[in-house]
């Protein structure tokens, strides 16, 4: 089986990796680059777990080919944190318990802060809409919806 | 308006109990370092794929495995002749071994005929098309009323019926019927003004846990063995490993990971024996990790029901007579969990005269888990419909209704215990000063409320807990339930409340099976209530050395110390003038006056409070399409004592999110074929950010005096009034009462459909 070399940029590192021509980016960030906090809920891109940055923009790692980073940029949850600093996304979930098994945490997590990006303001239907690819069956969503406009919000008085 | 700071336990003001701090898991859970079942890796580990029945019911002709064993790359390939054969010894571990490994008859589309390991994932995954098995197709049956007529395929081979009398001489799919009651309700039905009957269906749902089923297994030459699994109870999982393999318990060590989600559903074995076994014969670790597809198909679902019930009462409201008969299928062994269907039934209600019959029904269909309050929201969807139905015709208020009718102190329960304290009339009667209820439904067409209440049991159980004072003044906890929804945050709140130390001082795991007694399962809403009370008693049996030591260095009698926010203190002006000494203190000198400081408490706890709820919906329903759209949305539930308020109101929350799910749309849906057809999260469509509004919640506080701070336990009971709730917020909205759940558009459309001719 010959494998595919891949040079690209995970959370701002340089990296390499060779992978399976088929092999999806997912399994490449948890089994080749040892990055698990990415997690898969289905592999049929029906849950979010998996959400990632592709050069900013928000995909399923599930559903994307390891190949497909090539010269690309990653970002995984791994990467938010900056150093002990928090993102307010994983600071305002932990202060509004946002999470209860936390399985589906970073993916809501990537998913929220691409919305951020994207509007910097949004509404709670937006909130719901944006975020309505990504499954939670603990928490009935509610302090995620919190955490999130909560985030927002400060993001807007520091920016 | 709960969280009032109130002293509730005799008079006992609480300072760490009842905050808001953060969880202990938490950042490494927003980070992604948190390590779940398929997170962990082992040095020189196969990876090991199931290969499943595509046939509903079959017999297994043969398997021919050789081609598979030839790959290269393969290690181990494992059928039902690799496990041992229990048959003629315990019926339960029978059925599991049975489950995780199909033997003669494949029983369900999904049922596992042969395993392998292999070294490569891609390589396992073909190694499973090189198996040949042979089947022989047999008749199957998938729904619970099809499954009881006469001439219905007979489900691994049929059964004679347990609990009738005279014995049946032929075998049927009907494993056994439970019947719960007091009074007589021919008596009851005759005294009353208004009987309303009515027959109820309901479809089988999952747990839907976000993370697959996981774990990594090494089994070595020696017979010594480490197991890495996502699981509800590692200790469970090493009771049933151990005896599925032949393994003395001891040699069996199991660690459970974090765990995405269980909701009862990873109570249960699948994978575990296999990985197990194929460790043995590769003589590597191996890991498997299940696809989604397989969790679907293969891990258990709930029940899916069918129900009729009966309901009597004066025209002054009061019920006098109510009976129920309860059919559920379970799957291909029984095990439906019928008879807690049976005994939650009418639960809530103080009845002279009540009935249940409960039917446990073998179908082809997965072997049935528990699902949060496993049985109670099928049940309940049925009580809380003839209920309001009554209180309609009977143009009562549906709150005072209830009221009238609700169980209180002292109620001869309908399952047969007395009741003592309890929170269903707090719940009703706070119903009232809600915001959702003193406001009416928003404006708009086809909108309407409905409310519902619901029970459950509640259990303690086995427990175990240790705690160890450190040198630095520091805390360690050691519990043995997997943390599925933040208890180490309430067992530090626990264990730093009774030691009056700060939080942040307490540093509490989950620990694995070598290190605790046995613990049970992380189910029936036990861990706060079983391992808090353990935790509290541990750290008195700590508390108690403490103050021992103390006397030691004081040189007074230990029963003239006592222990006061985190120091020990001279009893009384008698006992000396002695400086406190300080939890830090008295642990920085351990060594110097006895050792080191631990305590630890074991415990069947058997004083689990039963558990209350009530629910508002108002919903809005689209005439034309029959989508119902959840306007608003809040659930009332007394919590005894809450711990971490923000965890419990994250168990109303979800629970009541998956009520309303099951409510309105998730089902399984099987194929003339006996497959089941929407084995997906695509196809099985579980509640999404958009599909909910803002779930508002009131705790309330009747505290349970089998607990030191009053404890309930809290996780189940929202999943068990929405099915109602909705279904009378629907009749409200429409006139249309529903008998079918999930009341998805193609249902409702339908039913409306039919008002309208």
């Amino acid at each position: 089986m010959s494998h595919v070399h891949v040079t690209t940029t995970v959370n701002g590192d340089p990296t390499e990796f060779l992978c399976e021509a088929d092999e999806t980016l997912l399994d490449a960030l948890r089994d080749r680059l040892n990055l698990t906090g990415t997690k898969e809920g289905c592999g049929s891109g029906d849950c979010g777990a998996c959400s990632v940055t592709i050069d900013g923009a928000l995909v399923c790692s599930c559903l994307t080919l390891a190949a497909e980073a090539q010269g690309r940029s990653i970002g995984t949850i791994e990467g938010m944190a900056k150093g002990d600093n928090l993102h307010p996304l994983q600071q305002k979930f932990l202060d509004h318990a946002a999470l209860q098994c936390g399985v589906c945490t970073p993916g809501f997590l990537i998913a929220a802060d691409a919305l951020l990006k994207h509007n910097p303001d949004p509404t709670e239907t937006e909130i719901r809409y944006w975020l309505a690819g990504n499954l939670c069956r603990c928490t009935g969503y509610d302090k995620i919806i919190k955490a999130v406009a909560e985030a927002a919000a400060d993001l807007r008085r520091t920016a | 308006m709960a969280h009032d700071g109130k002293p509730v336990v005799s008079g006992r003001k609480f300072t760490s109990i009842g905050t808001r701090p953060l969880r202990p898991d938490g950042i490494d859970k927003v980070t992604g370092r948190a390590r779940y079942g398929a997170d962990m890796n082992m040095p020189g580990q196969l990876i090991g794929k199931v290969l499943r029945s595509p046939h509903a019911h079959a017999l297994i002709k043969s398997i021919d495995t050789s081609a598979a064993e030839r790959l290269p790359g393969v290690r181990a390939v494992i059928t039902a002749k690799d496990l041992p054969d229990l048959t003629g010894g315990d019926q339960g571990q029978m059925d599991t071994l049975v489950n995780t490994m199909a033997r003669e008859r494949a029983l369900y589309d999904g049922h596992a005929v042969a395993a392998v390991a292999a070294s490569s994932a891609s390589i396992a995954q073909a190694a499973l098309k090189l198996i040949k098995v042979v089947y022989e197709v047999l008749p199957h049956v998938t729904d619970v009323d099809e499954a009881m007529k006469p001439g219905a395929p007979l489900v691994n081979g049929g059964v004679i019926t347990g609990g009738v009398t005279p014995k049946p001489t032929k075998k049927s799919n009907v494993l056994i019927r439970h019947e719960f009651g007091h009074g007589d309700i021919a008596k009851g039905f005759a005294d009353a003004d208004i009987v309303v009957e009515r027959s109820f269906k309901t479809e089988a749902t999952h747990q839907g846990y976000i993370e697959p089923n996981a774990c990594v297994a090494n089994l070595g030459a020696d017979g010594f063995g480490d197991m890495w699994v996502c699981t509800q109870g590692h200790y469970n999982v090493r009771t049933i490993c151990s005896q599925l393999l032949g393994l003395e318990q001891s040699k069996l060590r199991v660690t459970a990971s974090e765990i995405g989600g269980g909701f009862g559903g990873k109570t249960m074995m699948f994978i575990e024996p296999l990985a197990l076994a194929l460790s043995r014969k590769a003589n590597r670790p191996v890991k498997m990790v299940m696809n989604r597809d397989e969790v679907f198909r293969a891990t258990g679902p709930t029940a899916s029901s069918s129900i009729w019930l009966k309901m009597g009462a004066k025209k002054d409201g009061r019920i006098t007579a109510a009976h129920a008969v309860i059919k559920f299928q379970g799957g291909p062994f029984g095990g439906s969990l019928v008879d807690m269907g049976a005994m939650a039934c009418f639960a809530c209600y103080d009845l002279p005269n009540v009935k249940t019959e409960g039917y446990d029904v073998f179908c082809n269909r997965p072997r049935a888990a528990p699902y949060r309050a496993p049985s109670a929201p099928m049940v309940t969807f049925a009580t809380e419909s003839v209920v309001q139905e009554i209180a309609d015709k009977l143009g009562i208020d549906a709150v005072d209704f209830r009221l009238k009718n609700a169980a209180k102190d002292g109620t001869k329960s309908s399952y047969g215990p007395t009741y003592g304290a309890i929170g269903l009339r707090a719940t009703l009667e706070a119903v009232k000063e809600t915001p959702h209820w003193k406001s009416p439904v928003a404006p708009g067409k086809h909108r309407g409320r409905g409310m519902a209440c619901g029970f459950w049991f509640n259990f303690g159980g086995n427990t175990s807990v240790s705690l160890a004072i450190n040198a630095d003044g520091t805390v360690a906890l050691a519990y043995g339930n997997p943390d599925i929804g933040g208890s180490r945050a309430s067992m530090s709140l626990m264990a730093a409340e009774e030691l009056g130390i700060p939080y942040d001082k307490v540093r509490c795991i989950v620990a694995d099976t070598a290190s605790l007694g046995f613990n049970d399962i992380t189910d029936g809403s036990r861990v706060t209530f079983a391992a808090g009370l353990s935790t509290i008693n541990a750290a008195r049996s700590a508390i108690k050395v403490m103050c021992a030591r103390a006397a030691k260095t004081w040189g007074i009698s230990e029963d003239a110390v006592t222990w006061e926010k985190g120091q020990a203190k001279p009893a009384g002006a008698n006992a000396g003038k002695f400086e406190p000494l300080s939890l830090a203190q008295i642990a920085a000198t351990a060594q110097n006056t006895g050792g080191p400081i631990a305590g630890h408490f074991e415990t069947f706890a058997d004083s689990a409070g039963v558990s209350f709820g009530t629910h508002i919906a108002d919903v809005e329903v689209d005439e034309e399409t029959g989508k119902v759209t959840v306007l608003r949305y809040t659930v009332l539930q007394d919590a005894g004592k809450a711990i971490h308020p923000s965890y419990v109101e994250g168990q109303y929350q979800g629970g009541a999110a998956q009520g309303i799910g099951w409510a309105l749309n998730e089902e399984y849906i099987y194929g003339k074929d006996g497959r089941l057809q929407n084995a997906g999260f695509l196809d099985y469509r579980i509640p999404v950010a958009s599909d909910l509004p803002m779930i508002e919640t009131v705790i309330l506080e009747i505290p349970n005096p089998g607990h030191p701070y009053g404890v309930r336990g809290v996780g189940e009971t929202p999943i068990v009034p929405p099915l109602g709730a909705i279904a009378n917020a629907i009749a409200a909205a429409t006139g249309v009462r529903m008998g079918d759940i999930p009341m998805s558009p193609p249902k409702l459309l339908k039913a409306l459909e039919g008002r309208a001719r």
